[in-house]
């Protein structure tokens, strides 16, 4: 019968085609990375190589901008962390008037295109006159990453029996002791999942951060010019398979830490 | 059992803010909520403000300052053929990649939802999550390599002795250009790549939602799968196509990036928007030009709500 | 014997306006050091809402708590020398049996040795020697109850406050940790308040009862007077079954305005002196007595027949016999 055909050959091939089609052009580069070529599209690659990456480690810009985009990811992460749990530990349980407004406020960087956070947040820094530094840059990522950190904090302290804090004060902790000896424990690999995945998200970020870094280049800035104005392709090559693994590997040891806190799984 | 002398505990500080805190669970709240309201509140409601206010300011033609006079000459300006026309280029694009990702992504999704078990599944699920977990400069720098003339589509095309086809398709007016890489159909299908898992997942989720009862009912009452597949199954994924389309379409209406690694010299939004605010100087022309995806979006979020969108998110 | 505790009209209000629910609506209660006191009454009493307001963790709105002769009413649990075992216990998770127990050793900064020895003696005392390594989540639901006992007994607190703990044990487990808990107490002497909806726990174990309902103490009284002298109709048919006699059928069968005659002190005779005589319409077996429905025309009443006596078939005809001395007078609301 025509439908059974349908649904037992055609269906599946449509599907792992379209998974097809999704995971070629990842690949593609990771292969175009070993490439001898020069010119390093052509296709099928001619030879392989490892000499880009050497070369690659040996350009200095390249390692200015890793330098820059670390250091953005680490403040902003730093910072979203604070205000992300901060939030967090607001939302959680309390009923208010206000509340969704306020979460609504903390996913609008993320959920609103980034060109125009971007253009606000120029905006604002050519109102008042700041000139571009490496903080305009900080505070635009900080703003989108708490939302990450929100979310994955919240999650965990929904899930916290609320019953333990109240057994901690009852025992002697006051309110900062239990923070410390209770909650936080308990919390700690939400905030690291949270970390990660703000991490990797300001890493990766571009758009937003045009707008805000004037001259400064972090590595998806310096991907961005390479992509309009090629230097040395080989070498973008190589540059693109070294942010695949440093934006996935966060991102993966978060997914497993949110997986392995859900209740059930151990 | 002995006693144990135990230490009595001293009022510190820290006690004594802790007591405070207890009994006045308000100042609690606003401890914790200062700071973020504060931050949020000046940097990101006051950048928000000050791009508003800036698109009624002016630029000064001959001192390149900005002039701080409410007017609506921006707006205005938003009139003229040249963005009309990239207005009505990127709201096309956006509304054509949402098509192409639901046709694309609703195989795969109801594969996923319906036949995929266990390990299958969960693979699948990281499969379709894996390209977003990359970095989207890489990818798009994939495609740049993957369109490129000695590109790997080009020589598949040749050894397929469809070479003609590509040309053809290229010389095509608004759809080609001088190669895939840099031509109008090149953007459409990084577009398309770029946001599909975001299609995906909305749609398997509702389409799981579906009680198997429901579709062996429909299949019961005698209709053929494909009639079953056109009146049940299609209009449950709706709320979870709408909740896909929400992110192809603003995604795509924000995006400066891909239309201009790949595209040709037409412009769209966010490349004006780009370009008055940095090279062109103009700031007030791009704040107010940057209002109109802004406009859009919300306009087909309303759409999208009435459709339903938000119970599949 | 001083009070270890004592509420002096105190309420808990929750909400404000025309949905605000009185929780705890002026409430006065003195528990003497040393006592084994029950707060007994349905869900929704408000001796739950007494129990977290004695140990902190909701503040009154009116009135005023005194533990151990000072105000403790808005300070903080941690500020009180009261102790609470939980009813879901709340075991700290990601610390260990011993770290559990020493807890609150810790928190005041006594030295790791001298604590842990300390903890390690209390889970003696608790019977479980052996298990202070081990996670709570590899414990059973009784051990789990011993160690939140362990742990709410370390710090030497003047007052124990114990929330339905034994609820979730089944049959057996309940009654034996109703002993071990009643031993305890005795032995340590440190007051203990105890919630229950289960009145014979309540009736078993207690120095005296505070009865509960919606909001208000209805009696405060030895486990015997609230059974054979209950204060209200709600504490007679609450506390045990009870037949429960009022206006013109009170008159007739008793004299009295309103009183309470237990099942179990009705007897079958003859038609002699018999006080009331009616037809048989329902007979249950439980074992150890029987209990009969009987129904008078105007009324009818339960009366419950020990095991051993002739039971009735249903639809007989029987004559009660009771003592003046069953009957207890209620006031009549």
């Amino acid at each position: 019968m025509r439908s059974s055909w349908l649904r037992d050959k055609a269906l599946p091939l449509a599907a792992w085609a379209v998974v097809l089609f999704l995971h070629i052009p990842l690949a593609l580069i990771i292969l175009y990375a070993f490439s001898a070529e020069d010119k390093s599209y052509v296709f099928p690659p001619p030879a392989l190589t490892l000499q880009w990456f050497a070369v690659a480690w040996g350009r200095d810009d390249v390692w200015a901008a890793i330098r820059l985009s670390f250091s953005v990811a680490a403040f902003s992460t730093a910072i979203a962390l604070v205000l992300g749990t901060l939030a967090a530990a607001a939302l959680a349980r309390a009923r208010f008037f206000g509340r969704d407004v306020i979460s609504l406020l903390l996913v609008l960087p993320i959920a609103l295109p980034g060109i125009l956070t971007g253009i606000a947040l120029r905006s604002a820094y050519h109102t008042l006159e700041i000139p571009f530094s490496f903080w305009t840059i900080v505070i635009g990522h900080a703003t989108f990453c708490v939302v990450v950190v929100f979310n994955n904090a919240v999650a965990r302290l929904r899930r916290l029996n609320p019953n333990l804090i109240e057994a901690s004060m009852d025992l002697g902790a006051d309110g900062f002791q239990t923070l410390r000896y209770v909650v936080l424990p308990q919390l700690g690999s939400a905030l690291l999942a949270g970390a990660l995945l703000a991490f990797a998200l300001s890493f990766d970020e571009v758009i937003v951060t045009t707008f805000t870094a004037g001259q400064q280049t972090t590595l998806p800035i310096w991907m961005l010019q390479e992509l309009i104005r090629p230097r040395q392709r080989p070498v973008t090559n190589v540059v693109a398979v070294v942010i695949i693994a440093l934006t996935f590997v966060p991102i993966v040891i978060a997914y497993t830490l949110t997986r392995a806190d859900e209740p059930g799984h151990r | 059992m002995n006693t144990l002398a135990l230490p009595a505990p001293r009022l510190s500080l820290r006690r004594q803010a802790s007591n405070l805190l207890y009994r006045r669970r308000g100042l609690l709240l606003l401890a914790l909520l200062g700071p973020v309201l504060l931050w949020f509140g000046v940097v990101y409601l006051g950048s928000l403000f000050a791009l508003l206010a800036n698109a009624f300011f002016r630029l000064d033609d001959f001192t390149g300052q900005v002039v701080r006079e409410v007017g609506v000459g921006n707006f205005v300006a938003l009139l003229e053929p040249a963005n009309l026309d990239s207005a009505w280029r990127t709201i096309v694009m956006a509304v054509v990649v949402t098509l192409a990702c639901t046709v694309l992504a609703f195989p795969l999704a109801y594969y996923m939802a319906r036949r995929a078990r266990g390990t299958q599944k969960a693979l699948l699920y990281i499969a379709v999550m894996l390209p977003l977990w990359s970095s989207y400069l890489v990818r798009l720098y994939a495609w740049k390599l993957l369109l490129a003339k000695e590109g790997a589509i080009s020589w598949v095309a040749t050894k397929l002795h469809l070479q003609w086809l590509l040309d053809l398709v290229l010389t095509t007016p608004a759809v080609g250009g001088p190669s895939l890489s840099f031509s109008t159909l090149g953007t459409f299908i990084v577009f398309v790549y770029m946001w599909l898992p975001f299609m995906v997942l909305p749609i398997m989720a509702s389409i799981e939602r579906i009680p198997a009862s429901t579709l062996e009912a429909s299949a019961d009452l005698g209709a053929l799968p494909a009639t079953t597949f056109r009146n049940v199954i299609l209009p449950l994924a709706m709320p979870g196509v709408a909740a896909g389309s929400i992110f192809t379409f603003s995604l795509t209406l924000g995006d400066y990036i891909i239309p201009q690694v790949i595209g040709d010299s037409t412009l769209f939004i966010g490349q004006i928007v780009y370009r008055q605010q940095g090279v062109a100087g103009n700031l007030p022309f791009a704040a107010a030009f940057s209002l109109v995806p802004i406009v859009v979006i919300a306009a087909y979020l309303w759409f999208a709500k009435k459709r339903g969108a938000f119970d599949a998110l | 014997m001083s009070a270890a505790v004592s509420l002096d009209r105190v309420s808990c209000v929750f909400g404000t306006g025309p949905q605000a629910v009185r929780a705890v609506d002026g409430v006065d209660l003195e528990v003497g050091a040393g006592e084994f006191f029950t707060l007994l009454g349905p869900s929704g009493s408000g001796k739950t809402t007494v129990l977290r307001m004695i140990g902190g963790f909701t503040l009154p709105t009116a009135g005023r708590i005194c533990i151990g002769g000072q105000d403790v009413s808005l300070q903080p649990p941690y500020a009180r020398p009261v102790n609470t075992v939980f009813q879901d216990y709340a075991l700290f998770p990601h610390m260990s049996v011993r770290d559990n127990v020493a807890y609150p050793l810790m928190v005041r900064k006594v030295a790791r040795a001298q604590r842990e020895s300390r903890a390690d003696e209390l889970l003696a005392l608790v019977q479980l020697p052996g298990v202070g390594d081990r996670r709570p989540a590899q414990l059973s639901g009784g051990q789990r109850q011993r160690v939140a006992l362990a742990r709410a007994l370390v710090g030497q607190p003047q007052l124990l406050l114990l929330d339905e703990p034994l609820g979730a044990l089944d049959l057996k487990l309940r009654e034996q940790m109703q002993s071990e808990l009643k031993a305890l107490q005795r032995r340590l002497g440190i007051t203990f308040i105890f919630i229950t909806h289960d009145q014979h726990e309540a009736l078993s174990m207690s120095d005296r009862i505070g009865v509960f309902n919606k909001g208000r103490l209805e009696q405060v009284a030895t486990p015997q007077q609230v059974y054979n002298a209950p204060a209200t109709r709600f504490v007679a048919q609450f506390v045990g079954a009870a037949n429960v006699l009022e206006g013109e059928v009170a008159q007739r069968l008793t004299g009295r305005a309103a009183a309470m005659l237990r099942p179990e002190r009705i007897t079958l005779g003859g038609e002699a002196q018999a006080r009331a005589r009616g037809n048989v319409s329902e007979v249950q077996y439980f074992g150890s007595f029987t209990r009969l429905r009987v129904d008078l025309g105007d009324t009818h009443l339960q009366a419950d027949l020990p095991a051993g006596t002739a039971a009735p078939q249903a639809g007989q005809s029987v004559h009660l016999h009771w003592d003046d001395g069953a009957l207890h007078a209620l006031q009549s609301t």
